[in-house]
């Protein structure tokens, strides 16, 4: 296999300690002549078959490729980024992206042994603690995939308690969500039904009402009227929200929502290309014995001392096997844990702050670009950090132009608004970068 | 060992301490929506950064990890993580690119995942490959998708809704198969811990979608009859799949395309070297023949004259998730491709199966071995033979800890009574694996003299055991502000 560039020569011995005389010597006391004794399964026709890939590379050459192509991509920060729809680009503190490095939380696995495992484990009673407490419900998960199969995963789960399966999505929810919930939807007999958010009617054989908020507009939902519809009809109320507004509005618990999920990465997560994220899973006390994930208690060991221990567990796949309640066998601990150093880190006042901050930011821009000729807001009602903009030309021609001024544009929406954009301000967006996005805008929109 | 402060973060928090302080607005402020839209308060701990530091760290000390102790955990190939796999994902080009950003302002990204597709695609013989799926269970539920997507365009969809799956097969096999609506039939294992062909050819028929195998099988052994096998399935018209939670046993060895497998996934944080976290995150790329290719969850990468694009493959699946797969993930698993090179990767299996071969070796006149004969990857030993003595695999597991050892992984699979699966994986040297079993045989004679030293085990670990009944009866689950007065 040839690679554009492709440095060689080193070895992989710096990986596999034992030497040729080792193995002999191995091979010796397990009383074989040869390896190929040892694999005598492997039908021999079939056995080291030719393998084309790039020589072994030193570490050194090998670095220094790879931050030569790192640096081939436009990166948030060099260029100004105004993109968000589902991911976003908050300051992570270097204490909390510190303690996750500490390889003995990242090398070690699942806390089967719990004796062995108390970092991980009680890394996950604060991540519960602190993720319950913020989306307002009782009861957390120790952590999904990301936030859309959190979401799709809070659907099959509505359909379990209701023994219902029909699942109402609010026409404000993003694409994405409603994409990997159809894939996990389509083979359990659900019926997906999408409804207008401003004239809701639920139908009474409905499994859930599914909200996104802020939805993708960026505008926050009312989640008390999706609740009080879903509940008219015997139905439960999901939700799906951005974790970093709840530093400041209104959380879902606060709204009777039934089961809330999120997208982890906003509360800690580097960008990173699409992941790995977290997903949030909360719901309300009597609810889960229903939920997917693994779920970590507390409770004491032979000494009285407290510990913590996986619980729950004849809900899962390693027990229950066909008849689990998912077939997840992972709790993202790692990028769970960035999310409670980060919250731990951000604390009461930091969360607040800067979830206010975004607002600001957000609502500054928004005024001003909704001032420019050709551009309008087309968002209706209160709004966090990202707003949809209606403008002059096509979303695509204006989103090129930005790129050749540096500019990270917003998510191109127009399948749902002509020429539309949602822009997404963070904390890190200076005012300098806001005014040079607008000063764009307005020259972009007065083109020729 | 002496007391520890175990504390939470709120039974350490105190108001007015922080850990970071947050810039004023520069912007003109825009006054704040209505109350009614706002909360009121926030339950989060208010310490200082030091205080962070060394509460993460103290807990940090409490978990045995690859990086401190030798990690012989069956079926979940515990090697070495090299360093250069994380500091080449934390490159802020990797790092700080926003997943939805245009495909030219990230060629360098969607060339990683595509070089890394292509040498997934060259090593297990499947060139169809999506990075997507975030875990090995998510990579499970993409290949069945596809086999089910297969026989809907040959007009079978409604027709073959069964997944074979043999009784040591891993939980998630039939938990994503019962997710893909698949009814799950389970196929019997013979007395030498194989697939029974004759209870699989008795099962197989035209309503077989597909056959789940993990190989090596999850007793650590290559199935002996593979060629057979796949052919049962291919003959009634059904996919083969292989679980590649043990592909580590086959890198270099043996291509799954080759042996007649239609699709597999691969676990990267097993086989690939990359950090298993505690439990998770993942990544279980999904793998498939050229003719399934077109089946394949989005996005996948393609390459135009030298330009990388993200698309869906024409009849795909659909999507699994939020964006494209644990990027993270896939640049520490193309990273280690690329330093262990071909020769490497060659020499994988090769000393992963004589480490394994060489525990049991020199353990199988202390401990019972499932099944006698040569393993792969790992060797599967029972504590049938102490059972009897009354000591169990769980004894024996807790005893390991007190000698700094992370225990096997116990009672699985379910067909082994008292299951002790070791994998010792190729980056254990012969000096660990013979400290490993001495330690055992050590065990081994206090099973006999001295039971009661195993059944009180760990004696000097974080926790003695944990009342898992009480914690499952009587669910604590969080903090509570109650429980601080």
């Amino acid at each position: 296999m040839t690679l554009a560039n492709s440095c060689s020569g080193g070895s992989p011995s710096t990986f596999i300690p034992n030497t040729d005389h080792d193995q002999q010597a191995m091979l010796d006391a397990i009383g074989v002549a040869d390896f190929e004794d040892l694999v005598a399964d492997v039908p021999e026709a079939y056995r080291h078959p030719t393998l084309d890939l790039p020589p072994a590379a030193h570490e050194m050459s090998l670095a220094s490729e790879m931050a030569a192509l790192a640096s081939t991509n436009y990166i948030p920060g060099d260029y100004a980024c105004f993109l968000g729809s589902g991911a976003y680009r908050h300051y992570i503190p270097a204490v909390a992206r510190k303690v996750a490095n500490r390889g003995e939380f990242m090398t070690s696995y699942t806390p089967y042994q719990p004796e062995v495992a108390q970092g991980s484990l009680q890394v996950a009673f604060e991540f519960q603690t602190m993720v319950s407490h913020l989306m307002g419900l009782e009861v957390a998960n120790a952590g999904m995939y990301d936030g859309p199969t959190a979401f799709a995963e809070a659907a099959l789960m509505a359909a379990r308690i209701t023994k219902r399966n029909k699942v109402v999505a609010l026409d404000t929810v993003d694409e994405r969500n409603i994409e990997v919930l159809r894939s996990y939807s389509h083979y359990q007999g659900i019926e997906i039904v999408r409804a207008s958010s401003a004239d809701l009617t639920v139908p009474n054989d409905a499994a859930c009402v599914m909200v996104q908020s802020p939805n993708v507009y960026g505008v926050i939902e009312d989640m008390g009227a999706v609740s009080d519809a879903a509940h008219a009809q015997g139905a439960l109320a999901v939700a799906s929200v951005n974790p970093m507004s709840l530093g400041m509005f209104k959380s879902p618990g606060e709204c009777d929502i039934d089961i809330a999920t999120g997208e982890g990465q906003s509360i800690g997560v580097p960008l990173g290309f699409g992941g790995p994220y977290v997903g949030l899973f909360t719901c309300k006390d009597s609810y889960k014995r229903q939920m997917p994930g693994r779920i970590v208690g507390k409770t004491t060991d032979t000494n009285g001392e407290t510990g913590y221990v996986l619980t729950l567990q004849t809900r899962e796949q390693h027990i229950r096997r066909e008849r689990a309640t998912s077939n997840i066998c992972t709790s993202t601990q790692l990028i769970a844990l960035m999310v409670a150093a980060y919250l731990a880190t951000l604390g009461k006042q930091g969360l607040r702050e800067t979830a206010e901050l975004c607002y600001q930011k957000a609502h500054y821009a928004a005024s001003q670009i909704n001032a420019l000729p050709g551009y309008s807001l087309v968002s209706d009602g209160t709004f966090f950090n990202e707003f949809a903009v209606s403008c002059p030309k096509s979303s695509q021609s204006i989103l090129d132009a930005l790129i050749q001024r540096k500019i990270i544009g917003g998510a191109d929406v127009s399948n749902r608004v002509p020429n539309g954009i949602v822009f997404a301000l963070t904390e890190q967006n200076t005012r300098a970068e806001i005014d040079r996005l607008i000063e764009a805008l307005d020259e972009i929109g007065s083109m020729s | 060992m002496a007391a520890m402060d175990r504390r939470l973060l709120m039974e350490r928090s105190v108001a007015g301490r922080r850990a970071v302080t947050v810039p004023e607005p520069d912007v003109p402020l825009t006054p704040l929506p209505d109350a009614s839209l706002l909360r009121d308060d926030l339950l989060l701990p208010e310490v200082t950064e030091g205080e962070v530091v060394r509460y993460f760290t103290l807990l940090s000390q409490l978990n045995f990890s690859v990086d401190t102790q030798y990690y012989p955990l069956g079926s979940c190939t515990m090697k070495y993580n090299p360093k250069l796999n994380d500091e080449m994902a934390s490159l802020p080009g990797f790092s700080e690119i926003h997943p939805l950003q245009a495909d030219e302002t990230v060629q360098g990204a969607l060339r990683v995942i595509h070089e890394l597709q292509e040498m997934l695609g060259e090593i297990t013989g499947l060139p169809g490959v999506s990075v997507g799926p975030l875990a090995g269970a998510q990579g499970e539920f993409a290949g069945l998708l596809i086999a089910r997507a297969f026989h809907e365009d040959r007009g079978e969809g409604a027709v073959r809704n069964v997944a074979l799956i043999p009784d040591s097969a891993h939980g998630t096999n039939p938990a994503s198969a019962a997710m893909a609506g698949l009814e799950v039939v389970t196929v019997p294992s013979d007395e030498h811990g194989n697939v029974s062909v004759d209870d699989l050819r008795n099962l197989a028929n035209e309503r077989t979608a597909v056959f789940m195998l993990t190989i090596p099988n999850t007793v650590g052994l290559f199935e002996p009859n593979i060629l057979e096998i796949t052919k049962i399935i291919h003959d009634t018209g059904g996919l083969v799949y292989a679980d590649g939670a043990n592909l580590n046993a086959l890198l270099g060895l043996a291509k799954l395309g080759e042996l007649g497998f239609d699709i597999a996934h691969s676990n990267l944080h097993k086989t690939f070297s990359t950090p298993h976290g505690g439990g998770g995150p993942g990544s279980g790329p999904v793998l498939v023949t050229e003719e399934l290719a077109k089946y394949l969850p989005a996005p996948i990468v393609s390459e135009n004259d030298g330009k990388f694009v993200l698309g869906s493959p024409d009849r795909t699946v659909g999507r699994l998730n939020g964006f494209q797969g644990s990027f993270g993930i896939v640049v520490r698993a193309y990273t280690y491709i690329r330093l262990m090179g071909l020769e490497g990767i060659k020499a994988v299996a090769r000393n992963a199966i004589i480490n394994a071969n060489y525990v049991q070796s020199q353990l199988k006149d202390d401990f019972d071995v499932a099944y006698d004969r040569f393993c792969m990857h790992e060797t599967v030993m029972s504590a049938r033979r102490q059972k009897a003595n009354g000591v169990s695999a769980l004894d024996i597991s807790k005893r390991l800890i007190d000698y700094g050892i992370h225990p096997p992984t116990m009672y699985f699979p379910l067909i082994v009574p008292e299951a002790l699966m070791i994998e010792p994986t190729e980056t254990e040297s012969k000096e660990t694996l013979d400290a490993f079993i001495a330690v055992m045989k050590k065990i081994a004679e206090e099973a006999d003299a001295s039971p009661e030293l195993l059944h009180s085990a760990p004696h000097n670990a974080a926790n003695t055991r944990l009342d898992e009944a009480t914690a499952a009866r009587k669910p604590v689950l969080r903090w509570e502000p109650e429980a601080a007065d």
